[in-house]
């Protein structure tokens, strides 16, 4: 299991160092000067040139990645032009927002796909079955955008249950930043009020974000529960006597839960993606909204180090699941 | 036989609802064994000999398959029509099953002593509170259960997982499993089809060893006749979904009477014949889903006739115990 | 009958000599009518199909296709005149969405060719060749994998600038690992196969091998990566047009349209309702379309 562990850190060390290339790539190799790309769309020639020797942009490209990789580990992400600010002082604000939103949205996602794939397979083909499967087909293809704008026509402008955007209203004092997370904050705070406050400006956007991975998780959680539970081994646990409700629920989904977890960690990855959609539709101020912003002032920087920060959550995230993979499944352990 | 059997099968017709048509799997099977007895039920592949005894621990899914007529009796109890609550307490208990491959009937990420201990936990609900085992008992019986199947090192191995053991002692641990809950009757499916010629021969034995121990009766499916003439009293051979003899070991292959086994026995290579005097049936299994009409045998029979295509074909008494299902044995048509 | 046997030995008709072939056909459609989801798509994908040929022949007013100007009709609701209700200079929404099949068809062929241009070329110099030129071309897609594809895609848009153009290349950039991967594991599993072996030790050439034995092979996983693909390639341009990075109004491109009707929201609801409702069902129609293709043609494909 150790030996496992650490030979997926280093895999991850690698594929690190290569997000780095493909980042420092796009920054210093895209067509154009890349010293006027990063000096921003008003800069005079002087304030290029001097970004260019800051830089180092007038180095060899070998020379300059190691320029640019040093920076990275002394915290430099660059500085935002349209915020004026060190982008790494811009993410330790925004960075939080976005992991609160990101982890409510999958642990919706798993909380709710996992138990509904379980249930869709054992009553397979009855109603339960059937409207999940509908609904789960149809997920997949849903433009995530699109059903965030439609969730916030319907239940905030028509019903009013929910707030339209933001993390909390105007007029709230946020908790003191502790992680950064709302949720986790009011709570460290005992500011009970705020937390739910914070929950219920969390609700929309969180589906929105969740709803694609939602519905893979239940497909494959379903499809994988149809054919263990079709298995041997499934068939002599329930000739031994084990029950039903322990041959499901234990012997059954354990095995199922691993494609599941392959599609978790493959599903996250387009809900890192889906935060400067979600964030966007439901103006939540986080490194998406902050990226895209970016983009459209074309400040370039920030739009980096957001590809770099989330780019790294992601291999971190896959690199857990195969860890878990490997506490799951004894054969994975043995061959590392 | 003087006492009443421990399991019997009356009548029982069984038939799968396949998207081809109605497959007619079983067509009036009948069978006994007697406490302490074994038998054994021969035939080819798709004779139905499995078929006939997963029902008897509900384990067959329906749909696709459907119960036509019949009963199978446990002690006088009705399987067929036991309810869910019922059948937990004689699965493992009172009736356990082991299954052909052993490499697929044990689950891939539970070490053995889990899914042991798991099986023995679950018997105890069949008992009185004060009597029920706990979990350190339940590891020390699971312990005991693999030295009676001759496991080596059973402390140690009921620790590993399923894929570090080879195929004979994977069988072992599920015997040792199957066991664990002090059954009455042991059913059998190809125990040792999956396993190497000489591993065979040893799980041979020690099946043989714990029914002469334990004093269980026995249900052996096999379409290895050397398999039954080592360890069974009393042999049903099918074909096509009916029981076409039935008697002692003795009788009926000393004395075959029905076409079918006459031409099984002459088609076994033993070391004293040439090949060249090998007899093969002529002919296919029919197609169940248009079963021929009157004898199942006939187009394949040597010795068919004229009414062999006239329903109904009777089961014949030819002697105590002893049952043929052929026109050959019809009273008065033997003698002329 | 007989006799017609004997007395005329010609020609065996078209439908003897195609025997198997016309028989795994009829497995395949029957395989297929039998899984109702697939039929559904199968239908949507006809209908959109029906639209991207039919479309400009058919659509009400062809001339707000690319963004007319009739402001005294501006924010009409949904009506007989206007099926899907007009945007903010009047233009008619129902139209603008017909036009934009064609163009989710261009953009979805378009970021699919680019990357099985770039993928299975190297998918299968990667299984074929081996060493370290595999290994090197693995551990490059594995990273490009691993990152999550929009973010990188909106990070080349970055540079390269807003447009539909840019926004179809930067997809494609982060699209061709998934062809890689897909066409090496096909590449190396086929290699090891009988009939590779037996055409190498009669001497076929390397490129021979390749075109005659690897490449045909590969042809059924990479159509239903394909199908599954040109839903998901649609959803990705259209995300990037609703971020105002891709297609730029008032081109017909369903994402920049509902980029401009959100801010209309919600009292002209229709102007964003049915260009999301048309990119919801163009990309289930060709997920559920590629998920029946893979039941006939690549039945151990599965996720």
């Amino acid at each position: 299991m150790l030996h496992m562990i650490g030979k997926r850190s280093i895999l991850m060390l690698g594929m690190l160092l290569g997000l780095l290339v493909i980042t420092f790539s796009i920054s210093h190799i895209a067509p154009g000067d890349p010293a006027a790309l990063a000096a921003g769309p008003d800069a005079t020639q002087e304030m290029i040139d001097q970004v260019r020797e800051e830089y180092g942009f007038d180095k060899p490209l070998v020379e300059q990645f190691f320029i640019y990789v040093g920076g990275i580990f002394e915290g430099n992400l660059g500085r935002s032009v349209y915020t004026t600010r060190p982008v790494a002082e811009d993410l330790m604000v925004y960075f939080p927002a976005t992991l609160e939103l990101v982890l409510y949205s999958i642990l919706f996602a798993i909380v709710l796909g996992v138990p509904l794939g379980v249930i869709s397979a054992v009553k397979q083909n009855g109603w339960v079955d059937n409207v999940v499967r509908i609904v789960s087909s149809s997920g997949v293809g849903l433009p995530m955008f699109w059903l965030g704008l439609m969730l916030q026509l319907y239940f905030s402008l028509k019903l009013g249950w929910f707030p339209l955007g933001g993390r909390l209203d105007l007029m709230t004092d946020p908790p003191t930043a502790i992680t950064g997370m709302y949720t986790v904050d009011a709570l460290l705070t005992l500011r009970f009020g705020v937390f739910f406050e914070a929950l219920h400006y969390m609700v929309l956007p969180a589906i929105a974000l969740s709803f694609p991975a939602l519905a893979s998780i239940v497909r494959v959680n379903r499809a994988e529960m149809i054919e263990t539970l079709s298995l041997d081994y499934v068939t002599n646990a329930r000739a031994q006597g084990i029950s039903r409700f322990r041959m499901i629920a234990v012997y059954a989904l354990k095995n199922a839960m691993l494609p599941t977890m392959a599609i978790i960690g493959l599903r996250f990855g387009w809900m890192l993606g889906g935060t400067v959609l979600i964030e966007s539709v439901f103006d939540w101020p986080g490194v998406g909204l902050y990226a895209l912003q970016a983009v459209t002032a074309s400040d370039f920087e920030p739009v980096m180090a957001v590809t770099l920060i989330l780019g790294a959550w992601f291999m971190l995230t896959n690199f857990l699941i195969d860890i878990i993979y490997g506490v799951l499944d004894p054969r994975v352990r043995g061959r590392a | 036989m003087t006492e009443l059997p421990v399991l019997e099968i009356r009548d029982y017709r069984l038939n799968f609802n396949t998207f081809d048509g109605v497959y007619h799997a079983l067509d009036g099977v009948n069978l006994a064994v007697g406490k302490g007895q074994s038998l054994g039920i021969v035939g080819e592949t798709g004779c139905g000999k499995s078929v006939t005894v997963r029902n008897v621990l509900g384990l067959l899914p329906s749909p696709p398959a459907e119960v036509i007529s019949g009963e199978i009796l446990y002690n006088g109890l009705d399987m067929l029509k036991v309810t869910p609550a019922e059948m937990q307490k004689i699965r493992g208990i009172e009736i356990a099953m082991i299954f052909q491959d052993p490499m697929t009937y044990l689950n891939p990420v539970f070490t053995i002593g889990t899914q042991m201990i798991d099986v023995i936990l679950a018997h105890q609900k069949a008992l009185d509170k004060h009597a029920r085992k706990n979990k350190k008992q339940a590891r020390a019986h699971a312990i005991e259960m693999l030295r009676k199947v001759h496991l080596p090192n059973p402390e140690s191995q009921i620790d590993r997982y399923p894929h570090e053991l080879s195929g004979g002692m994977r069988q072992r641990v599920l015997i040792a499993m199957a066991l664990s809950g002090s059954p009455k009757l042991l059913i059998a499916d190809e125990p040792t089809t999956a396993l190497d010629v000489t591993i065979q021969a040893q799980i041979l034995d020690l099946i043989a060893e714990l029914v002469e121990d334990m004093g269980l009766s026995v249900i052996i499916i096999t379409h290895d006749l050397g398999v039954v003439a080592k360890v069974c009293d009393n042999v049903a051979v099918m074909y096509a979904g009916q029981v076409v003899e039935y008697g002692t070991i003795d009788e009926v292959f000393g004395q075959p009477k029905h076409p079918y086994t006459e031409g099984l026995l002459k088609s076994i290579p033993h070391p004293g014949k040439p090949p060249e005097e090998l007899y093969g049936i002529p002919g296919f299994l029919p197609n169940l889903l248009t079963p021929p009409v009157g004898c199942r045998f006939q187009a394949r029979c040597a010795k068919a006739m004229d009414i062999c295509g006239t329903p109904p074909v009777n089961r014949n008494n030819v002697g105590h115990d002893r049952t043929v299902l052929c026109h050959l044995y019809e009273e008065g048509f033997a003698d002329a | 009958m007989m006799t017609d046997i004997i007395d005329t030995p010609a020609e065996p008709t078209f439908r003897e000599r195609h025997a198997s072939t016309i028989r795994t056909w009829r497995l395949y459609a029957r395989t297929f009518r039998n899984n109702g989801a697939a039929m559904i798509g199968l239908i949507i994908i006809a209908g959109f199909m029906f639209l991207v040929i039919f479309g400009p022949s058919i659509v009400p007013y062809p001339e707000d296709a690319l963004g007319a100007t009739h402001i005294e009709n501006k924010l009409q609701p949904p009506s007989e005149k206007h099926w899907f209700g007009t945007d903010e200079v009047g233009n008619d929404v129902f139209t603008r969405v017909v036009i934009g099949a064609r163009v989710s068809l261009q953009i979805g062929l378009i970021i699919t060719g680019i990357s099985m241009l770039i993928g299975v070329p190297l998918g299968i110099i990667a299984g074929y060749v081996g060493g370290w030129v595999e290994e090197s071309i693995m551990r490059i897609t594995d990273i490009f994998l691993s990152i999550p594809g929009l973010i990188l895609a909106i990070a080349i848009v970055g540079v390269l600038g807003p447009g539909i153009g840019n926004a179809m290349l930067a997809i494609s950039l982060v699209w061709w690992p998934g062809y890689v991967r897909l066409v090496q594991a096909k590449t190396l599993s086929l290699k090891s196969a009988i009939y590779v072996d037996a055409a190498r030790s009669m001497g076929a050439s390397k490129m021979r091998i390749v075109f005659v034995h690897i490449l045909p092979n590969c042809l059924s996983p990479i159509i239903v990566k394909v199908s599954m693909d040109m839903g998901m390639a649609i959803l990705y341009a259209a995300s990037l047009g609703f971020l105002g990075l891709g297609a730029q109004p008032p081109f017909p491109e369903w994402g920049a349209m509902i980029s401009v009707g959100r801010n209309y929201l919600p009292d002209w609801w229709w102007y964003s309702f049915f260009p999301g409702l048309a990119i919801f069902l163009t990309v289930l129609g060709f997920n559920l379309l590629g998920d029946g293709l893979r039941d006939i043609l690549d039945p151990k494909g599965r996720e």
